[in-house]
């Protein structure tokens, strides 16, 4: 077996993970590398999910009763735990929201009912990348055909980094709002976010960090990325769907209006107007995804028993491999990144003519699961002249094993159309 | 292999050396694409009264949307709309039926090559990819004779 430093010991941790043993296509072993869509989740937090439902379901900040009491503790106690895992300066900074998607639409319907400073609108400008994927790029459209703000975004280069040479016509005093994505779901590029801020900081315009492909990989510190918002999703982190987080600064959470109304996020309503609870409960309106919130919860002590900068060195050992080994392979070419430098755990690839969609479909009846497609980023398939790719992305629980059958399988992919 | 049973030797075979493929004159072009996965196609067809006098296509996919557009033009051109109509009808019948259908001799007899994809009908993820041309081939046909001629013929 391949022995690489910086290994966590996977043995144990797939231990953790029942679905990992499971053999699809006549007993064939699963090997499971679609992690970006969405991870597999721990034994201890489906624990935690039926647990709560068996024990303490109740609805929150409402009963006076036992349940809803211990179902608001844990509820809240989700939070603290998100706070905590993101190093936010304040609890109440963190909104609980279905996923990321809603995260980054709430940003941008915060700032198109906003007042001033914040408000976009036809004299301002709205600047996001290339390589975002689509739940980055559409409200953002969105909101610029709202207000007749102008949409400008920052190109690629050639091995699949964001071409920042321009920067300074780019972000200029008209922008309001920068969102990029911190690892790219598609290229698997760690973006310079250093640059990105101070360039933001110097104008006066709001960041927004997509850390949907960063939370579940690496340490994610809110005030060392210096962004004013932050949204990331539950199940790409070991978590249950249905849950997501935006974390915002607590001065613009406070200035801005909220979304969604409803139960939950008011303080007192009357038949003319209403005022809001403060946040994060005024972005929150409605019964919140309980169960979820909690299970996310149980995914960050998981993941906190492991250790994220563990997490990340395992991912780092097995994408220099993968990188290596696919490499190997003839006709292969990576989409992103060439090397394991500022570069996440997933890997998109074209192989020869063949479409993706053929390749995962060989690699399936391997038992192989892969993503195929334009992975919801199909301005980065446009500006690399190819249709789709096909993406082997890995977790904590991934082996350098598992990339070997993956290497077997796209032999097998080659020989079969060949 | 079940694998064998979607990538038929008939499906490779039009997929590596496709019939028709290239835009040419028609009365109406469609673009069609699958936003799962990509695959994309333009499509014309060209009438002389109800006869399919040419059925022209360009695209980019996966190997059964490809093959498909082939087995496409390869039964159309040439036929009645009335018969293109039924080819299609029992194609969509065929691609819905989730691998419960084991093509008997009289649908072998109406689909030809195209029975091929009876095996295609068994993955949800791909029958999309096998029914793009033809989506397309039934947009562009109303296109171009207009809703008048589709009554007429349904």
């Amino acid at each position: 077996m391949t022995q690489l430093p910086g290994l966590l010991d996977t043995e144990a941790i797939r231990k953790d993970f029942p679905i990992l043993d499971r053999q699809v296509h006549d007993e064939r072993k699963l090997v499971y590398l679609d992690n970006a869509a969405t991870s597999q989740k721990p034994r201890q937090v489906l624990d935690a999910l039926s647990e709560y439902y068996e024990r303490y379901n109740a609805n929150v900040h409402r009963g006076v009763h036992v349940l809803a009491e211990e179902a608001t503790a844990l509820y809240e106690g989700a939070r603290d735990k998100v706070a905590a895992f993101i190093n936010a300066p304040s609890r109440d900074e963190v909104i609980f929201t279905k996923n990321a998607s809603e995260s980054l639409n709430l940003v941008a319907n915060m700032l198109g009912w906003a007042d001033e400073p914040y408000r976009v609108d036809s004299e301002t400008e709205i600047v996001i990348t290339e390589m975002e994927h689509h739940s980055n790029i559409v409200p953002w459209q969105l909101l610029a055909q709202r207000t007749g703000a102008k949409l400008k975004w920052f190109g690629l280069t050639d091995d699949g980094r964001l071409d920042l040479s321009n920067i300074d016509q780019i972000i200029t005093e008209k922008t309001k709002i920068v969102s990029f994505v911190l690892v790219s779901n598609i290229l698997g590029t760690v973006n310079p976010v250093e640059a990105i801020v101070r360039r933001a900081q110097e104008v006066g315009a709001l960041v927004c960090v997509d850390a949907s492909q960063a939370a579940p990989h690496m340490p994610l510190d809110v005030q060392a990325l210096q962004a004013d918002f932050v949204a990331f999703t539950g199940h790409k982190m070991c978590g249950p769907t249905g849950i997501g987080v935006l974390w915002g600064r607590q001065e613009l959470l406070e200035d801005l209006p909220p979304f969604l109304g409803g139960g939950e996020m008011i303080e007192t309503v009357s038949m003319h107007s209403s005022t809001y609870a403060p946040a994060p409960h005024k972005f929150e309106a409605g019964t919140p995804p309980i169960a979820q919130a909690v299970g996310l919860g149980a995914a960050i002590d998981y993941l906190n028993s492991i250790g994220m900068d563990k997490v990340l060195a395992h991912e780092h050992a097995l994408t220099e491999y993968a990188v290596k080994r696919l490499t190997e392979v003839p006709d292969l070419r990576i989409i992103g990144p060439a090397t394991a430098e500022d570069r996440g755990a997933a890997i998109s690839f074209t192989l020869g003519d063949i479409h993706p969609h053929d390749v995962g479909q060989v690699l399936d009846e391997q038992g192989i699961a892969v993503r195929v497609g334009h992975h919801c980023a199909r301005p980065v398939c446009l500006r690399y002249g190819i249709p789709a790719t096909t993406r082997a992305s890995f977790y904590l629980y991934s082996t350098p094993a598992e990339i070997d059958a993956l290497v077997d399988g796209l032999e097998h992919v080659r020989n079969f159309f060949g | 292999m079940k694998l064998d049973s979607m990538y038929q030797e008939v499906i490779l075979d039009h997929y590596k050396n496709p019939h028709g493929r290239g835009l040419r004159d028609g009365d109406a072009e469609v673009h069609h694409v699958n936003p799962t996965c990509g695959d994309e196609i333009t499509l014309r067809v060209k009438y002389d009264g109800t006869t399919i006098e040419d059925v022209s296509y360009e695209g980019q996919g996966c190997s059964i949307s490809q093959a498909s557009a082939s087995v496409l033009n390869e039964l159309l051109v040439g036929k009645e709309l009335t018969d293109a109509r039924r080819i299609q009808e029992t194609f969509l019948e065929l691609m819905q039926s989730k691998g419960k259908i084991e093509p008997d001799d009289a649908m072998e007899e109406v689909l030809e090559d195209a029975v091929a994809f009876a095996g295609v009908s068994k993955y949800p993820a791909r029958v999309k990819c096998a029914l793009l041309s033809w989506m397309a081939w039934k947009d562009a046909t109303a296109q171009a004779l207009g809703a008048d001629a589709e009554r007429k013929t349904a």
